[in-house]
């Protein structure tokens, strides 16, 4: 049945159409009802984005994760000259359909309790941004994927500048700014891209699968477009030294949007890496992983003892998000299965559990309005559904052994020590660094005496944070004891992915 | 008789203005609702002329004036936004007391200008043009006469505009000294057997020169910030849009006839002016607090990107001139409408600060210009980013990649100015608000909004789009 139906630009532009839907009530509507509309508003995003998650859910059963190539594949002309409207899934880039549909709605419900102004606008803001992810994921169409993957800036510009805290011009500024400078450097990449595959081919195409199949563009060329990429990937990711404009941009965007920002818009660059930097320039991306490696170890290092000096809860777990990205840039560079799987499942968990953290951060902030650590002390005595459900997020953040986080950082642990046992060290050190930050933010927040007068009267965890929560920390664990739920879906498309990687550099080797 | 078909569009133009002189000198009541109304008509009806004729290429008077796909293309875009422009200029004359039949009129005589210019095929009909479209513009800037400003502003752009013609003409005697001809095409055959001498080398940097004063294109700028300032906001707006198409055009069509054959020879002056243009406009704007002359910088910026395609040389770099410049000419549009909603019970307003909080005030107005913000920025889905793309996609076939990444570099610069307009309507709190704006304006923004949203993104329109400008740019380089 899912054969005949365009499933994939259904899950991608449902939410839009609701978003336009939204929008055209609230501009025909009169001003008497526009209370009534705000209100109902979160209703509504609630029920498509709950809709969306269920195609999603019906697509990913239907997914024959046997095979490596694209599937759902839909092919419809567009602007011509090879430029067409391409989109399909594999086993790569299938589960973080899944994921971004699957967080939104819990997004949108944080938001219905913790969002005080201009609903509608925030509930159409976000809905645009569900459907730029997700086109950012199923795109094969190097300009589609550009088109999607640099749309974002305009959402999250809006979302942190109106919803965010009180630095928010600055942070707002600075992620646009940053992302759009690497992302223009893509863009000439990718203009580049087409031209020579017009030479080269005879035709010019952006379609991937093409591109990936019979392209074979010149080393010392590689190299150029391989930096061109990652300069948008590495600040999309983000990696060390170009991270700083996530610690401001989470500090000040409002919880969901935290949520969205760590817990899908840094995969984008992960996922970049492996669907266009792997396969378009094997041999570059070879000769420079060295580079990365180091970059992620330090990344690791570096991050988690800046996180360590963090008084506020945000910036603390962000510097631990650009952390827990070091490892996927680690993992994704060994060009193992081990080293891949784990990269992958890396970006998964640390989706649901930062996700997650930072939902326990919104439910005190929302309750006190301040993220101040030195504030907290003593939760365990007053919220003791919060404080249990906070240490199992933590300890997953460490990646205690039982939980997703466990198997993301072994897999890649692996995977690195077949390259270079230092580099393995090196990300070792990190975990250990870890507990120490995520371990220290806990005792203080939530151990202790209640020293705070105003802490007496918080109140523990709403029917709908235990919710929340409790659909998070089921699938943190389910994920840390049966890991195949992930890994047999993406074995396929990654041994594809090594496979041809492994080919070329043979090719390349005869040359 | 054929020659008279090829130059329909254009007779009918002069006829139905000095009808419409006429008619408005005859009444002493006042006509000029009445004469707008028609001359929008007629701009509508000559910019759809040369796909409702579907008359064969062909040349008239002698072969001075050549039209073509590319001169049909440019007539249509130069109509409809200056029918555009022309129904901006309504609510806002009026409410200044300055409505007046001659403006409409005007208009007429600068397309007209500006459509012999898109077909003139003689460096002689080519200066007409220029002047004949010059003149009424010159005028239409000091409209307000009583307004200081708007007087500085039509003295400065008059005094700059004398310059840059006698620029002109200087480098088209130098040419004619050296090749023999102002026609176009002998004066490509006369350089192919003479080469590049040092005289048409002079004589087409100093057309290059003139031509770039007319398009403000830095270092030969200057002029602009101030003039957009000084004359009536919806003159501005017609200033930022079509007189800068015909001058691309002129622009294009000298670099590929008569100076087709050295490409080496004007391929480093069109770089310098792109360089130039994308720095000076993206930096010169940072430091705006009137919206106005942030547009002025920002059509500096615009007119290096659209320069950028023109280096290459090409008939995808004509057709991506043709796409980016078409996509700025609606954005712009859009942008002076929106521009002209800012009034307050007292007068119009014009410093970015009066936008603060508009989100709030009037959230429908707040959202179509951010669309027009972003798409300037080049953000896609919007079509702004699909101008870019292929303005920039023919220098990479080039070999000039490096004049795309300053391109692109530039653009992220311009970022800032752009979001700045966000900022100050999205995070800032309102301090007052807008009168209702006039229905004609509102229309006009939200059809430029709609046009700049889906079109492109629509499977099946965008190929359309595409293969009108593509055949236009086929038919300069078959000339």
């Amino acid at each position: 049945m899912l054969e005949d139906l365009p499933v994939l630009s259904l899950i991608t532009f449902i939410p839009l159409a609701g978003a336009l839907l939204l929008a055209l009530f609230a501009w025909l509507g009169k001003d008497e009802g526009r209370e009534q509309l705000e209100k109902n508003a979160p209703r509504a995003a609630l029920v498509i984005s709950v809709a969306v998650f269920i195609l999603s859910l019906v697509m990913v059963l239907d997914f024959d994760s046997a095979q490596a190539g694209f599937q759902f594949m839909e092919d419809t002309p567009w602007l011509g000259g090879g430029i067409e409207y391409r989109v399909g899934v594999d086993g790569i880039s299938v589960l973080f359909v899944l994921l971004t549909t699957f967080l939104t709605p819990f997004c949108i419900l944080a938001s219905m309790t913790s969002v005080k102004k201009r609903m509608l606008e925030y509930m159409i803001a976000f809905l645009v941004l569900e459907t730029l992810m997700i086109g950012v994921f199923v795109s094969l169409d190097l300009i589609l994927f550009y088109l999607f993957f640099e749309a974002v800036l305009i959402p999250m510009f809006i979302i942190i500048g109106v919803w965010g805290g009180k630095n928010r011009v600055y942070a707002s500024y600075k992620f646009f700014l940053y992302t759009l400078l690497g992302s223009v450097l893509m863009l000439a990449a990718i203009l580049w891209i087409y031209f020579y595959s017009g030479q080269q081919l005879g035709a010019p195409t952006t379609d991937m699968r093409v591109l990936i199949e019979d392209l074979s563009i010149p080393a010392g060329v590689q190299t150029w477009l391989w930096l061109a990429f990652f300069a948008s990937f590495a600040v999309k990711m983000p990696m060390w030294p170009v991270h700083t404009w996530l610690p401001d941009a989470h500090v000040e965007a409002p919880t969901a949007g935290s949520v969205i920002l760590a817990g899908i818009l840094l995969k984008l660059g992960g996922y970049g890496f492996l669907r266009f930097s792997i396969p378009l320039f094997p041999e570059a991306s070879l000769n420079l992983a060295p580079i990365i490696f180091w970059m992620s170890v330090i990344a690791i290092i570096y991050t988690s003892l800046v996180a360590y000096r963090q008084n506020d809860m945000k910036k603390l777990i962000a510097y631990s998000s650009v952390a827990h990205m070091g490892f996927v840039t680690m993992g994704i560079f060994t060009f193992n299965l081990q080293g891949i799987q784990g990269g992958i499942f890396q970006m998964l968990s640390h989706g649901i559990i930062s996700g997650a953290l930072f939902f326990c951060v919104g439910v005190i902030y929302d309750r006190m309005h301040t993220r101040e650590i030195s504030f907290y002390g003593g939760l365990v005595s007053k919220m003791p559904v919060y404080a249990a459900f906070f240490l199992l997020f933590t300890m997953a953040n460490v990646g205690l052994p039982g939980t997703s986080g466990f198997v993301g950082e072994i897999l890649t642990m692996v995977g690195a020590y077949q390259v270079s046992p230092w580099i393995a060290f090196g990300a070792a050190l990190g975990m250990i660094l870890s507990a120490v930050y995520a371990l220290y933010l806990y005792r203080a927040v939530v151990f202790g005496e209640v020293v705070n007068e105003k802490l007496n009267d918080i109140l523990d965890v709403t029917k709908t944070e235990v919710f929340i929560l409790g659909t998070l920390a089921f699938f943190t664990i389910l994920l840390g004891v049966y890991p195949s739920l992930i890994t047999d879906v993406t074995a396929a498309s990654v041994e594809k992915l090594i496979a041809d990687f492994n080919t070329a550099q043979i090719a390349a080797g005869v040359n | 008789m054929q020659a008279l078909s090829t130059f329909l569009p254009e007779l009918f133009l002069a006829v139905s203005a000095s009808l419409l002189l006429g008619f408005g000198l005859s009444k002493t009541n006042d006509r000029s609702v009445l004469v707008r109304y028609i001359s929008v008509g007629v701009l509508v009806v000559f910019a759809s002329m040369g796909f409702l004729l579907d008359r064969p290429a062909g040349t008239s008077f002698s072969g001075l004036l050549l039209n073509n796909d590319f001169s049909d293309f440019l007539k249509c875009v130069i109509g409809l936004s200056a029918a555009g422009a022309l129904l901006l200029t309504q609510h806002y004359f009026q409410s200044e007391r300055l409505d007046r039949y001659e403006f409409s009129v005007l208009t007429l005589y600068a397309v007209l200008g500006m459509s012999i210019m898109a077909s003139a095929n003689n460096l002689l009909a080519m200066y007409i043009g220029i002047e004949m479209q010059s003149l009424a513009l010159y005028i239409m800037a000091a409209f307000n006469r009583d307004s200081l400003r708007a007087s500085e502003a039509g003295l400065k752009y008059f005094v700059l505009g004398a310059l840059s013609s006698g620029l002109l003409l200087y480098g088209a005697s130098l040419v004619y000294g050296f090749t023999g001809s102002l026609d176009f095409e002998t004066i490509r055959a006369s350089i192919a057997v003479s080469g590049p001498t040092t005289g048409v080398i002079a004589g087409m940097v100093f057309l290059l020169c003139g031509l770039a004063f007319k398009i403000s294109a830095a270092p030969f700028h200057m002029w602009t910030p101030d003039v957009y300032e000084g004359s009536p906001t919806p003159v501005t707006g017609f200033f930022a849009a079509a007189p800068k198409l015909a001058a691309m055009a002129i622009i294009a069509r000298l670099i590929t006839v008569p100076f087709g054959d050295i490409i080496g020879q004007w391929q480093q002056v069109i770089v310098v002016l792109a360089v130039l243009s994308m720095v000076v406009g993206a930096l010169g704007a940072i430091v705006q607090t009137n919206i106005k002359r942030l547009m002025a910088y920002s059509s500096i910026a615009n007119m290096g990107y659209a320069l950028v395609p023109l280096a290459a040389a090409s008939v995808a770099g004509v057709q991506g001139m043709l796409v980016f410049m078409t996509i700025y000419v609606i954005t712009v549009i859009g942008v002076f409408a929106t521009i002209l909603q800012m009034r307050l019970r007292n007068g119009m307003v014009e410093q970015i600060s009066d936008l603060s909080g508009l989100s709030k005030t009037n959230p429908g107005m707040a959202i179509s210009f951010t669309i027009l913000m972003f798409s300037l920025i080049g953000i896609p889905p919007l079509l702004g980013f699909f101008g870019k793309l292929y303005a920039f996609l023919p220098a990479f076939e080039a070999g000039l990649a490096w004049l795309a990444i300053v391109a692109l570099v530039a653009s992220v610069i311009g970022a800032f100015y752009y979001l700045r307009l966000v900022k100050v309507m999205w995070f800032d709190e309102p301090t007052r608000e807008f009168v209702r704006a006039p229905r004609t304006v509102r229309v006009i923004t939200i059809v430029s909004v709609l046009l700049i949203f889906p079109l492109l993104i629509i499977p099946g329109i965008a190929g359309g789009m595409l293969g009108f400008a593509e055949s236009a740019a086929q038919a300069l380089f078959a000339q």
